[in-house]
């Protein structure tokens, strides 16, 4: 599989973000799910983006331990090398 | 003594526009929210309304109780917050589908790209008790909480609901109504395969050539507040919810029992239970579907409950005529547009009502708006009628608030 950058993942991630309902100019990677009222149902349809982009499976538990919009992409671009 | 209850707030999305008065004060005027053989809510833009995240979780059918709510909400003077501890107040919000629209582009979704890409917000789209569960989460409601399922009675069973929850002295206010979004290709196909819809896209209750019901969308919702309280803290009353009577024909999955032995007793239970006779009553806003069946089988009820006379004398309307049939909506819909004609004083005719059925001889307010007169001085009562695909019947008594 062709290498993803981070700033390619992090423009996907924030575009995908934005669709749910935040602002996309106040989502950073230090941003908390939880400071952008972003749930877990939100988690299960961005990990349904990520697969069909990236073709990487981001399972219930590894989405537990996402914590920030960086922790996200950081475990995208990790699996997807 | 049993409690009383009464409207402080309406609220209505339909095809006539956003707003109860729209609903009402347009129907008066003779307007028709009908195009082209359905009664969408086409003024309706959810974001003018809601935030994103609102409308991306939210089926169209709980974004329009969502919308109305929020009017009956500001006139009933709650949006600064709630006059009453939260878990006192209900909230009962019914429909006769629920998310179809969902549905069917989430089974897209699954046959085109597999079963692992359906929407994880799928299922609480769908599911016929979002719009309850939204206009609960939103408000923080946190009293009984449910969607009520009775297809075309929905609604009138959700009002009824919550009368009994504050008479009961289960809660000291509820939010009610009701909500439908079913104008779908699944939806139309579903009801043109029954035959139920009018071929010509016409509705037109009671006329000789009313040939089945108009598909409509829609929301109505309602502010119930026990009496007392609501006197204590000022509030504008609208009008009072007096009676409730419920049964079911035990006929036909589709078909009402043409006796209206059923549905007259669901009349009868109301006004028994409002404390009134039939001559006390000035208005019936009917069910009206403008199929030849309902139109037939309600007129044969009337007459069997308020008797031939009093059947003759009382002016009878339905609001289908103008917006079409809003199926778990319209019970809602319809005391909204009740509590609006005893609020003004106006009754809205049947309209396109031209050519009588020689055995539908009954006064359908032809024509043009009239006004209400009381039938025994005090203020009015006016029923609204509610009957459904599964036999279930409603009627609904109100009462006018007076000085």
């Amino acid at each position: 599989m062709a290498t993803v950058t981070s700033e390619q993942v992090q423009q996907r991630v924030v575009e995908t973000l934005a669709s749910f309902g935040p602002d996309a100019d106040s989502i950073t990677r230090e941003s908390t799910f939880e400071e952008l009222d972003i749930d877990s149902l939100d988690l299960v349809e961005l990990a349904q983006v990520v697969e069909d982009e990236y073709g990487v499976v981001l399972k219930g538990e590894d989405m537990k331990q996402l914590k920030t919009v960086g922790d996200a992409i950081d475990m995208i671009v990790a699996r997807a090398e | 003594m049993r409690r009383r209850v009464v409207i402080t707030g309406v609220g209505a999305v339909t095809p006539l526009g956003i707003g109860a008065e729209a609903l009402h004060g347009r129907w008066a005027e003779g307007e028709c929210g009908i195009v082209d053989g359905a009664g969408a809510c086409s003024e309706f833009e959810p974001r003018d309304h809601l935030s994103v995240k609102e409308v991306r979780r939210l089926d169209r059918f709980s974004q329009l109780a969502l919308v109305a709510a929020a009017e009956a909400l500001a006139q009933a003077g709650w949006e600064g917050g709630l006059p009453y501890d939260s878990l006192r107040v209900g909230c009962v919000v019914a429909t006769g589908i629920g998310g179809i629209e969902t549905v069917e582009t989430q089974h897209d979704v699954m046959r085109d790209r597999g079963a692992k890409m359906v929407s994880p917000l799928g299922i609480p789209q769908y599911m016929p008790n979002a719009a309850a569960a939204a206009v609960s989460m939103k408000y923080g409601l946190q009293g009984q909480m449910y969607g009520i399922v009775s297809a075309c009675s929905s609604g009138g069973h959700a009002i009824g609901s919550g009368l009994r929850m504050i008479q009961y002295d289960d809660a000291d206010a509820a939010v009610v109504g009701g909500a439908e979004a079913t104008l779908t290709a699944f939806g139309f196909a579903c009801f043109h395969s029954m035959q139920a819809l009018s071929p010509t896209g016409i509705s037109r209750p009671f006329d000789r050539r009313r040939d089945g019901f108009v598909m409509g969308e829609g929301a109505g919702m309602l502010v119930l507040e026990e009496l007392e309280a609501a006197r204590a803290r000022g509030a504008t009353i609208l009008a009072e919810v007096v009676g409730y009577g419920s049964t079911a024909d035990a006929h036909h999955l589709t078909a009402p029992d043409p006796s209206g032995v059923p549905a007259a007793r669901a009349i009868e239970l109301a006004l028994r239970d409002a404390g009134v006779g039939p001559g006390d009553v000035a208005y019936v806003n009917a069910h009206g579907t403008s199929t030849q069946l309902n139109d037939a089988a309600e007129t044969v009820a009337l007459k069997r409950v308020l008797g031939d006379e009093q059947a003759h004398r009382v002016p009878i309307s339905s609001t289908k005529s103008a917006i079409g049939h809003l199926l778990g909506a319209a019970g809602a819909v319809e005391g909204v547009a009740t509590v609006m004609t005893l609020k003004t004083g106006v009754i809205a005719p049947t309209l396109g009502y031209e050519e009588p059925d020689p055995e539908l001889d009954l006064d359908y307010v032809p024509g043009e708006a009239r006004p209400l007169r009381a039938a025994n001085g005090g203020p009015p009562v006016a029923i609204s009628n509610s009957f459904a695909f599964g036999g279930h019947n409603v009627c609904l008594a109100f009462r006018g608030a007076g000085e």
